[in-house]
């Protein structure tokens, strides 16, 4: 030891530096190491600022698709013109079309006009009543086809007020913007600010728009995310059931059992190229094997355009190498000690995988899936290319009543649906729409973390 | 190869356990062990001492064909458990391990509780009928491990939760729980401290009533404390095999003499 010292740089003849102060040296290599510490501050704040930019433009432009402005008045269901026959049944009032329903809405509102003693003669009567949304009649006249009794009473109706009224409300539309638009006159703004002022209307939170399906492009006050919902509800439910367990087995499979041989190698190659394969072109394929061969030539009658089993399948195809890459990295993290430990004692392979590592690997595995399902939620294009952005009036039917082969459409291709039509009215629900999308990948994430604590353990 | 001395061997009283006789062992093109030979000795702990990379753990893994998880891994020769060969077509390796436990260098318990840990062998071997037995076995692992006494409280807390010479007597009692015929030990105590390094020696005497013990180990203190008999591999040879006292007062080979006075290793 003491040749060891004797040889040190005390003896090398070299001048002492003192420590107190920094040679030339460290302080430059200090330099290099503040510059990079302030580079990386400065682009995770830009990357915050971005994104606090963005949840501000959707939540101020989509915020209000939530509310909704409608009309307290009440109606008196006539039941000389709502049940000629009248017999209350329900055969025979669904003959009454919301032609009928209208005149009698039509009525009750100028009556109520009148009632609060809201001035209405400077506005035709025809423009007044287009102030109430062409939704509003079939709304009423689904409430008296779920309870016939309603009928010759006389009911406290809200009435949904037609887009622009509700924008003027909102502040959305202005007495500027609304002169350069021929679906609204200034008669109705002014009849509107008077109602406000005699307290008819009022703006409040709207569960149509979670619930109502789509409408048509004259009714935007009407249009929900209740299909685009349940189609994606559907479609990560498949998706999770039909990836799983192939991607979790696949994972095992190559991580525990398979040899590593040239053919692993391709096979993994593959894998990690397939993750990387663009999602048109999955949607592509589906289009092509699942609906035009299965579902075509094959005859399988559950492939149909726009069924979210189709778009369950081309989203499965997409996630699957991402849930497998995930799983078997988490399958690799857990500790060999713990296999060999598990060998050592005389556990088989399986028992060694199922008793140990997986239940080891169980947060990664879980984070994987749940971050792959939620990249799938969020997936636009290959279902725009199987047909799920069409106009779906209807709800899918419940999934043991063949549901999941019904049209459907999902929360991202209903935004990008809604963002391309023309009245402004719709942009405010497709930014609303991104906020429900957002809530639920938020709720995915939360789930993830939350699992992922659970499942951890120390080792 | 370095010749075996029979006569040192003439003290034995006790039968043959395992019978290695010209083992080959190959990583991919390396031949890490070169026609090893050796008789383990029922009850009785042998220690195999040698410089690092020297082969002594890889011969270890031989013998309970945990090498077999290593894929480039070849083995040649015969190694006879009671007179069976352990690498014969017929033998699965999963039941030969349950009849020759293993413990690792660093303590490796399962991420379950104390219980769970000891229980494990017995449940995957079905050695128990009832819960009663299971227990017992329990109960009786972790005495023979020396370990009763500091968990009998917190059977169920986790076994990660231990100290380091804990965790270590776990996996022994783990290991014991399975009453196996041969229990190899992998530097069983150099991730722990001198106190439980003795704890766990004392362990190893005890148990040699019951079982045959091989222990691999870089102190040769602790050789010399433990065994009582002693093989000294160097680059993959043994280079000898005798009683430990000879070994360490009276080595025949100057290779081994060097070793154990410092020159080499």
């Amino acid at each position: 030891m003491s040749d060891i010292s004797a040889n040190g740089p005390a003896s090398a003849g070299k001048p002492r530096v003192s420590i107190l102060g920094q040679s030339a040296r460290m302080k430059s290599r200090n330099r290099v190491e503040g510059i990079f510490k302030t580079l990386g501050l400065t682009a995770i704040l830009f990357s915050l600022a971005i994104l606090a930019l963005m949840i501000f433009t959707i939540f101020r432009d989509g915020s209000s698709a939530f509310f909704q402005t409608r009309a307290a008045f009440p109606i008196t269901l006539s039941a000389e013109i709502i049940d000629p026959a009248g017999n209350r049944n329900r055969d025979d009032l669904t003959k009454q079309t919301t032609m009928t329903y209208n005149k009698v809405l039509n009525e009750a509102f100028l009556a109520a006009l009148a009632a609060q003693g809201i001035k209405t003669d400077d506005v035709p009567e025809k423009e007044i009543t287009a102030m109430i949304s062409k939704g509003a009649a079939g709304e009423i006249r689904a409430d008296v086809l779920a309870d016939p009794s309603l009928v010759g009473q006389t009911i406290e109706a809200n009435i949904v007020l037609g887009g622009r009224i509700d924008g003027y409300m909102k502040g959305r539309v202005t007495r500027e913007s609304a002169e350069r638009d021929s679906n609204v006159t200034m008669g109705q703004l002014d009849i509107a600010d008077r109602m406000k002022e005699a307290g008819m209307l009022a703006t409040v939170w709207n569960w149509d728009f979670i619930t109502n399906t789509d409408s048509s492009d004259t009714r935007p006050e009407t249009a929900g995310l209740g299909v685009a919902i349940l189609g994606s509800a559907y479609m990560m439910f498949l998706v999770l059931i039909m990836c799983v367990p192939v991607g979790v087995a696949a994972s095992i499979y190559l991580e525990e059992f398979a040899p590593k041989n040239k053919w692993t190698d391709l096979i993994e190659v593959n894998i990690a190229n397939l993750a990387a394969v663009p999602s048109i072109v999955y949607g592509i394929l589906g289009l092509a094997i699942f609906i035009n061969i299965l579902g075509g030539q094959m005859g399988v009658e559950a492939l149909k355009m726009s069924a979210s089993l189709v778009g369950a399948l081309v989203l499965s195809l997409q996630t699957l190498p991402t849930i497998i890459i995930a799983t078997r990295s988490a399958i690799r993290a857990v500790p060999p000690s713990i296999r060999d430990a598990a060998l050592g004692i005389g556990a088989s392979k399986m028992q060694t995988v199922f008793h140990h590592v997986l239940p080891l690997a169980m947060p990664g595995i879980l984070t994987g899936t749940i971050l792959g399902l939620a990249s799938a939620l969020g997936e636009t294009a290959p279902l725009l290319l199987i047909g799920m952005v069409a106009f779906v009036a209807n709800y899918p039917a419940a999934p043991w009543d063949g549901g999941f082969s019904d049209p459907a459409t999902a929360l991202p291709v209903q935004v990008y649906s809604w963002a391309s039509r023309s009245d402004p009215a719709f942009i405010e629900r497709s930014n609303g729409a991104i906020i429900v999308l957002l809530v639920f990948l938020l709720i995915m994430n939360v789930t993830a973390i939350i699992l992922r604590r659970r499942f951890e353990r120390r080792w | 190869m370095n010749d075996m001395r029979i006569a040192d061997r003439a003290v034995d009283t006790h039968g043959i356990r395992i019978k290695a006789s010209a083992v080959q062992v190959y990583y991919g093109e390396s031949h890490a062990i070169k026609d090893v030979s050796v008789d383990i000795l029922d009850k009785a702990v042998t220690a195999f001492i040698g410089p690092s990379g020297c082969g002594k753990s890889t011969f270890l893994r031989t013998l309970n064909r945990m090498n077999d998880t290593i894929p480039i891994c070849k083995v040649q020769g015969s190694i006879l458990l009671d007179g069976e060969n352990i690498y014969d077509k017929r033998v699965d390796p999963v039941q030969l391990r349950a009849k020759v436990g293993m413990v690792f260098q660093k303590p490796n318990p399962f991420p379950k509780s104390i219980y769970d840990n000891v229980a494990y062998g017995p449940r995957i071997h079905g050695l128990t009928r009832s819960k009663a037995e299971l227990d017992g076995i329990v109960e009786s692992s972790l005495r023979k491990a020396a370990l009763w006494n500091e968990v009998k409280d917190r059977l169920h807390a986790p076994g990660t939760g231990l100290s380091g010479g804990q965790q270590q007597r776990l996996c022994i009692a783990r290991a014991v729980a399975t009453s196996p015929e041969v229990l190899l030990m992998d530097e069983p105590c150099s991730a722990l401290d001198p106190i439980a390094t003795a704890q766990v020696e004392e362990l190893i005497d005890e148990l040699r009533s019951n079982f045959s013990v091989v222990i691999v180990t870089h102190s040769m203190q602790q050789a010399a404390r433990v065994s009582q008999k002693t093989a000294f591999f160097h680059l993959g040879n043994l280079v000898e095999y005798g009683e430990t006292s000879q070994i360490f007062t009276n080595p025949k080979d100057p290779r081994t003499e060097s070793y154990i006075t410092g020159r080499i290793g």
